[in-house]
């Protein structure tokens, strides 16, 4: 019996700390609070353990240099494992702490939180997941993708392949390639739109979850389909087994261009390092590599405390996207600050603040976004990246195409609403 | 029915006198009393006092809590293993959301829709339990989660586009729209005592003993005249029924149906709630869900004050999720140790050392 009643009261000690640490997290004055939800332990921690560092440096980074107008920063993460009832909590739990302006992670999350976020006005970004049609700042005036939706990302992709084919897709083919979750079918209806337009002939190849399994999908497009180009969207371990598998039948790397969330060096490394990936095009929707200004002052900043810089910096893709979305957030509450420089600011506040961030490039990492109330993409920039000669070679500029087609879509489905 | 006048007495032994006292739902005065208190407790005390963020984890406790309930009579009380309890969630979701956004229909036609179209594919899901049990029933209801998370994933007419999402609009009270935390709070606990009243009481009729009886043999069931067919069906039904609830409480929780809040890994999570609560029982379904829903934020809450004064602040946010999953996983093993039958048969441990404290024999 002696053990229940020391179960009771660790049960009680536990209820006791809950109470207790509670205060601790209070909201400050002089401090804003910026909610970031994680996922460092889930299926896409691949992602979260880089991406979430960068966020805090660039944080620290920003009240190093004396914070935002005169008040410091605070951001509070929480890691919800990609499951939707802890990103509930968190979001509850970052409102009572007072954040201003919310780092959503994960497609399902964002989806789950849209009506929270839209009632209690604070803006929640969805860089790269979340829902295409969110780009309507009208329709969903509190959610910000700030980054190319797949919409944007499938049109780009096509703007350019018809580019590396030379200036024209006419009687081309072209295979789409895709993880079979409602992100991966996402941007076909802009792509078969663009088919029509432009005349090539679109082939769609689903890869079922988990991802891992494609043999019979890459073989068909390499020896049956034959296509000219492949597109490539696929999440978590299926862009490496993509790359592998193209390897395998021959198919030439430098025909294939992959989504955001293929373009990672975890991504290549996962498919036997970046020999093996040589010639293969990543979009991106942050700078890659090590040489931005930004970057060089986080590793000041660690230097002058006498420490090595993290060694999530060398991933750099992962750890610029968390820079760029910190970067973002930070920029909104400027504005934000500007607009009332007592403090007292609301998600309202941030919220117009995020619809003035214009040309705000952060020395090159961050595509020059115009963000507006009306258009809370910024625009849907991507640059193009290659594999070449063991590292990320630049291939394009920021850029966007089909812009009107895209739109056309964003309008429809406010329409279907 | 004869009820002893004393507030707290308690019993010791076995006193009743008429089948009515032995199925009473309160056995004790003193049961009545906890219930009311409870029910205070629970109606006014914590929703007037607390901030809202501790309402919403409530309200994610009452959704799961729902749920588990559904699971356990189908696999603490009928004995049949379900993997699929997150896909008849989505079946609820799905049709309400369909409902609300097609016809306009209120949320109580579409709470009640979703349940019995829950309940319809649940029957059918269960068709395998008539031949095979166990771990190959689970096999079975596996395959039943894998085709409903593909047939929503890929028919738009369900999901309502590839987005597989459908934003339903907030409920309505009359005037008052049920949008804030407070809000839904009172309107999950509605359902969650309408559940725990309706479990309690269906494990006293004709239906709830049959199910106990196919559990615990199957065979001996049918020879006393049982119709397995009926009931092993009924249980699949009535499971289900209660998570297409579930699935439309949540839809309207979040204010929206996705098909990624329904995957395999809450079927996992449901199934761990009543093993951890205690097979065929009330109120182990309630405290598997409580469990399992605040186990992770205690943790969270206890390392964030502890784990500063051992690690740097970089350090503990990385360390905080990782040790939080270590923590969670070792804690179920620990309960799992002191009580294998779950939290119910420890509560209920304690209680009758405490009954005769301090004279013990």
């Amino acid at each position: 019996m002696r053990e229940f009643l020391a179960i009771a009261t660790a049960l009680i000690l536990a209820t006791g700390s809950l109470l207790t640490a509670a205060p601790s997290h209070a909201q400050s004055r002089g401090e804003i609070v910026i909610g970031v939800q994680c996922d460092r332990t889930g299926p896409t921690q691949i992602v979260g353990t880089v991406l979430c560092p960068a966020f805090h440096d660039y944080v620290a980074l920003v009240n190093s240099k004396g914070g935002v107008e005169g008040f410091k920063l605070k951001a509070l993460e929480i890691d919800h494992e990609y499951k939707v009832p802890p990103a509930v909590e968190s979001y509850e739990r970052h409102k009572k702490d007072g954040a201003v302006t919310m780092a959503i992670y994960g497609t399902p999350q964002i989806y789950a939180l849209a009506a929270k976020l839209t009632e209690d006005r604070i803006p929640g970004t969805s860089p790269g997941f979340g829902s295409a049609a969110a780009a309507d700042g009208v329709r969903y005036p509190y959610i910000f993708p700030i980054a190319a939706t797949y919409w944007s990302q499938g049109a780009a992709a096509v703007d350019f392949v018809k580019k590396q084919l030379g200036g024209s897709l006419k009687g081309k083919k072209i295979a789409y390639i895709f993880y079979d979750n409602p992100a991966g079918r996402e941007p076909i209806e802009v792509i078969e739109d663009l088919a029509t337009k432009e005349g090539f002939q679109l082939k769609t190849f689903a890869v079922p979850p988990p991802g891992v399994e494609m043999g019979a999908q890459v073989l068909d497009i390499a020896q049956r389909f034959r296509a000219d180009f492949v597109i490539g969207h696929l999440f978590g371990g299926a862009p490496s087994v993509s790359i592998k598998e193209f390897k395998r039948v021959g198919y030439p790397l430098r025909k294939v261009v992959s989504f955001v969330w293929g373009a990672a060096e975890a991504n290549i490394d996962g498919a036997g390092g970046f020999a093996v990936a040589e010639g293969y095009f990543a979009m991106q929707f942050a700078g890659v590599g090590t040489d931005y200004p930004v970057l060089n002052e986080i590793r000041e900043m660690y230097k002058k405390q006498g420490k090595e810089p993290p060694k999530e910096m060398a991933s750099t893709v992962f750890y610029n996207r968390g820079v760029l979305i910190a970067a973002l957030h930070v920029e909104a509450i400027r504005n934000a600050l500007k607009a009332k420089p007592d403090g007292k600011i609301t998600g309202v506040d941030t919220k117009a603040g995020f619809e003035k961030i214009s040309n705000f490039t952060l020395g090159g990492l961050v595509p020059p976004l115009k963000i507006s109330p009306t258009d809370h993409e910024g625009g849907g920039l991507v640059q193009i990246w290659q594999v070449k000669d063991g590292k990320f070679v630049k291939v394009t500029d920021w850029f966007a195409a089909y812009q009107d087609v895209v739109a056309k879509h964003i309008k429809e489905s406010g329409a279907k609403k | 029915m004869r009820v002893e006048q004393g507030v707290i007495h308690r019993e010791c032994g076995v006193l009743k006198t008429t089948y009515e006292a032995d199925m009473g739902l309160y056995p004790l005065p003193i049961a009545r009393w906890t219930v009311a208190a409870v029910a205070v407790l629970f109606f006014a005390v914590i929703p007037l006092t607390l901030h809202e963020y501790f309402l919403s984890v409530a309200n994610l406790v009452w959704i799961a809590v729902i749920g588990a309930l559904g699971l356990n009579i189908l696999v603490g009380y009928t004995g049949q293993v379900s993997i699929g309890h997150g896909a008849f969630m989505s079946v609820g979701a799905y049709t309400a959301a369909n409902l609300a956004n097609r016809l306009g229909s209120p949320w109580p036609v579409n709470l009640v829709a979703g349940g019995l179209m829950a309940a319809l594919i649940g029957a059918i899901v269960g068709i395998p339990s008539l031949r095979i049990k166990g771990l190959y029933l689970a096999i079975a209801t596996l395959a039943g989660q894998l085709i409903i998370e593909w047939t929503i994933n890929h028919v738009t007419f369900i999901s309502g586009g590839v987005q597989a999402s459908i934003e339903v609009a907030r409920p309505r009270l009359g005037p008052m729209v049920l949008d804030s935390q407070r809000d839904m709070y009172y309107f999950l606990l509605v359902f969650v005592v309408l559940a725990i009243i309706g479990t309690m009481n269906l494990m006293r009729t004709r239906v709830g003993r049959a199910f106990i009886a196919i559990r615990d043999h199957d065979i001996a069931a049918e020879i006393i005249g049982i119709n397995i067919f009926r009931y092993k069906l009924l249980a699949f039904a009535i499971s289900s029924f209660y998570a297409g609830m579930t699935g439309v409480l949540y839809t309207y929780f979040l204010g929206i149906a996705n098909y990624e809040q329904f995957q395999i890994g809450v079927s996992i999570d449901y199934l761990a709630m009543i093993i951890i609560g205690g097979l065929g029982s009330v109120l182990g379904s309630i405290f598997g869900a409580i469990f399992v829903t605040l186990l992770p934020i205690v943790i969270r809450y206890t390392m964030e004050a502890f784990g500063g004064v051992f690690f740097a602040q970089q350090t503990v946010l990385n360390l905080i999720p990782n040790l939080r999953l270590m923590m969670f996983g070792a804690l179920i093993i620990f309960f799992l140790i002191v009580e294998p039958e779950g939290l119910n048969r420890l509560w209920r441990n304690i209680r009758s050392y405490f009954r005769v404290w301090p004279f013990a024999y």
